[in-house]
């Protein structure tokens, strides 16, 4: 074996190792609960309580709305840029990415602030307020993997020709984007749909400021005050994180192939 | 004279200061096919736009049917565009993508179903409605792009290159079939082309652009043989252009390189002692003095190209050179460079540029 091949090996085996290791320690952990044997009653008491059903079950609700909501901002934002408005494009990329670089506490700060019960759009002044401020702030945080998600999705096609082949066939804005360009990034669109319910489902920061029955506070809760459940609720986050990360690549083969090829 | 069908009139169209288009006009009769043939840049491609929608004229107005449609959006004007690239939808099947321009104007799944499988055999491919775009080959995708635009009947068919992408073969049949479904529609066409073959092939009349003007607009056969201007002599078709001066007016006398040749009355404004630029078609030209041909002039044969069915031939006169074709004969060598050589032509065949 060449030397360069060996220690490729042994980089994969280091890295396999640093990335199983503690993924392995943690299940057989949350196996432990019987003493002397292993079993599942972590899980089983996780997922028989209510509060666990609950809050995931509030967490998936937020987690549709936050990506309808992403999609209905992002989409045609993306393809107007792309079409009609390609100088922004570095503006709004930037713009995208302040979520990465401003921490959620410092944006949950702003709305308790800005939307209080006191301020003239009082958001937090009730139970359908406080959840909707919640699902615009997760649509913020998903931005900039939503709107990457998307823009990738446009570049594969040609926008310009394919709207103006529409719009010479009679088709208006909304046909057009929902026939023709959405169909087309419907993948992609998709790949942020699932990485933004993956951000959600496990968001702490803003649920737990705004008071919210979610998920990530609910993980917290447990962890804080239980020995085995969290190993076995963490388990669980990240098999439904891989369960998204796997449907993006199922559904990708599924995606339209490029019409334009040389003859 | 009938009514034009599309009526362009002092169109102007520029970005900031930059002129693209400068004061075009244009009248197209009814199921004419007008070709606007020019190079890159030239506004071919922006006029063509203006029509569609797609560009907004700076200044003039463009009339179908006399409706003036200026200031229409590109989906109002019921015209049908094929593009360069296809641009088929790459998620609708064909059948779905024929049907597009149908649904979008209302037209019930039963009547859109049956002008589909008109469209599909009209384009003689009607076992592809379930194919996907992808799974097409060049040719049978701008087919499909063509049909889709002739679905909904537009009142007027707009073919932006539609052929450039095709290889050379694809180009002259597909060509041949626009042709032949244009003129059994008799759906009025304007076709953006660089390609001066295609142009001449097909159109009914030619508008020869430059600069973002027309230069001529003619028959093909007027373009070829009568160029209005030096651009459409140089740009439609190889031209041997001479170099001459005018010896006496009166009698047509022009003097090229030491050599005299008679253009009697194609001298129409030229003064003795005018520097003229004279052009010759190289299939105007033989080899040889031949009879029936008025003019000749001598000079030296510089380069032979066997090229198969014919020979081309480049002979020096003076500080001139012409180029000219003769038939390969298997009985005849080739003539040879440095060989003095004779050609001879029609004074008629003759151009005068100015």
């Amino acid at each position: 074996m060449k030397s360069g091949k060996f220690w490729a090996w042994v980089v994969f085996v280091v890295g396999a190792a640093y990335f199983f290791i503690p993924l392995m320690a943690t299940v057989e952990f949350s196996l432990r609960m019987r003493r002397g044997v292993h079993s599942f009653d972590a899980y089983q008491i996780v997922l028989g309580d209510p509060r666990f059903q609950s809050t995931f079950l509030y967490s998936v609700v937020a987690a549709v709305f936050t990506i309808i909501l992403g999609v209905l901002i992002v989409v045609p934002a993306a393809y107007w840029i792309r079409l009609r408005l390609p100088q922004l494009r570095p503006v709004v990329e930037f713009i995208t990415l302040l979520p990465l670089v401003i921490p959620a506490i410092v944006i949950v700060f702003g709305y308790i602030r800005m939307y209080g019960s006191n301020s003239p759009l009082p958001f937090l002044g009730s139970n359908m307020g406080a959840n909707a401020l919640l699902v615009i702030g997760y649509a913020t945080l998903a931005l900039p993997y939503m709107y990457r998600a998307v823009d990738t999705g446009l570049r594969t096609i040609d926008v310009r020709t394919l709207t103006e082949a529409a719009q010479i066939l009679g088709a208006g804005w909304g046909t057009i984007i929902g026939r023709v360009i959405l169909p087309n990034v419907l993948i992609a669109v998709l790949s942020g749909a699932f990485l933004t319910f993956a951000i959600v489902i496990g968001e702490f920061t803003m649920a737990s400021l705004l008071n919210r029955p979610a998920f990530g506070p609910y993980l917290q809760n447990i962890g804080a005050n239980r020995a085995y459940e969290p190993a076995a609720l963490a388990i669980i986050a990240f098999a439904i994180t891989w369960g998204c990360m796997s449907l993006i690549q199922i559904l990708s083969r599924f995606a339209p192939k490029s019409a334009n090829r040389p003859n | 004279m009938a009514e034009p069908f599309l009526s362009i009139q002092h169109v102007r169209k520029s970005y900031g200061s930059n002129t693209v288009v400068q004061d075009f006009s244009l009248d197209v009769e009814p199921g004419e096919f007008v070709s606007f043939l020019g190079p890159s840049g030239c506004g071919k491609t922006t006029v063509l736009r203006m029509v569609a929608g797609f560009e907004e004229p700076s200044a003039g107005k463009i009339v179908v049917a006399g409706k003036d449609i200026t200031r229409l959006k590109p989906n109002q004007r019921n015209v049908g565009m094929v593009f360069q690239a296809y641009a088929l939808f790459p998620n609708l099947t064909v059948a779905q993508n024929i049907a597009f321009g149908l649904k979008v104007a209302g037209m019930s799944k039963a009547d859109a179903d049956k002008r589909v499988a008109e469209m599909l055999d009209m384009i003689k491919l009607p076992q592809m409605a379930d194919r996907y775009p992808y799974q097409l080959s060049g040719g049978q995708q701008q087919r499909i792009a063509l049909a889709r635009a002739i679905a909904p009947k537009p009142k007027l068919l707009l073919l932006d290159e539609p052929l450039s992408a095709l290889d050379a073969k694809v180009r002259v049949s597909l060509r041949e079939e626009i042709r032949s479904i244009q003129k059994k529609l008799g759906i009025t066409t304007i076709f953006v082309t660089h390609d001066q073959e295609e142009a001449l092939s097909i159109s009914d009349r030619i508008a020869v652009m430059y600069g973002g003007k027309a230069e001529q607009v003619a028959t093909p056969f007027e373009i070829y043989n009568r160029p209005a201007t030096k651009f459409v002599a140089n740009f439609v078709g190889t031209l041997n252009v001479l170099e001459g001066k005018v010896t006496d007016a009166a009698s047509g006398k022009v003097q090229v390189d030491t050599q005299e040749v008679s253009l009697k009355g194609k001298l129409n404004g030229s003064k003795s002692g005018d520097t003229l630029s004279l052009a010759l078609r190289p299939e105007a030209i033989s080899l040889g003095l031949q009879p029936g041909r008025d003019s000749s002039l001598s000079g030296e044969i510089s380069e032979v190209h066997f090229l198969g069915s014919v020979i081309r031939v480049r002979v020096g006169i003076g500080g001139n050179t012409v180029s000219l074709d003769t038939f390969n004969s298997p009985a005849t060598p080739p003539p040879a460079v440095g060989e003095k050589a004779e050609i001879s032509f029609s004074s008629s065949d003759m151009l005068v540029l100015h």
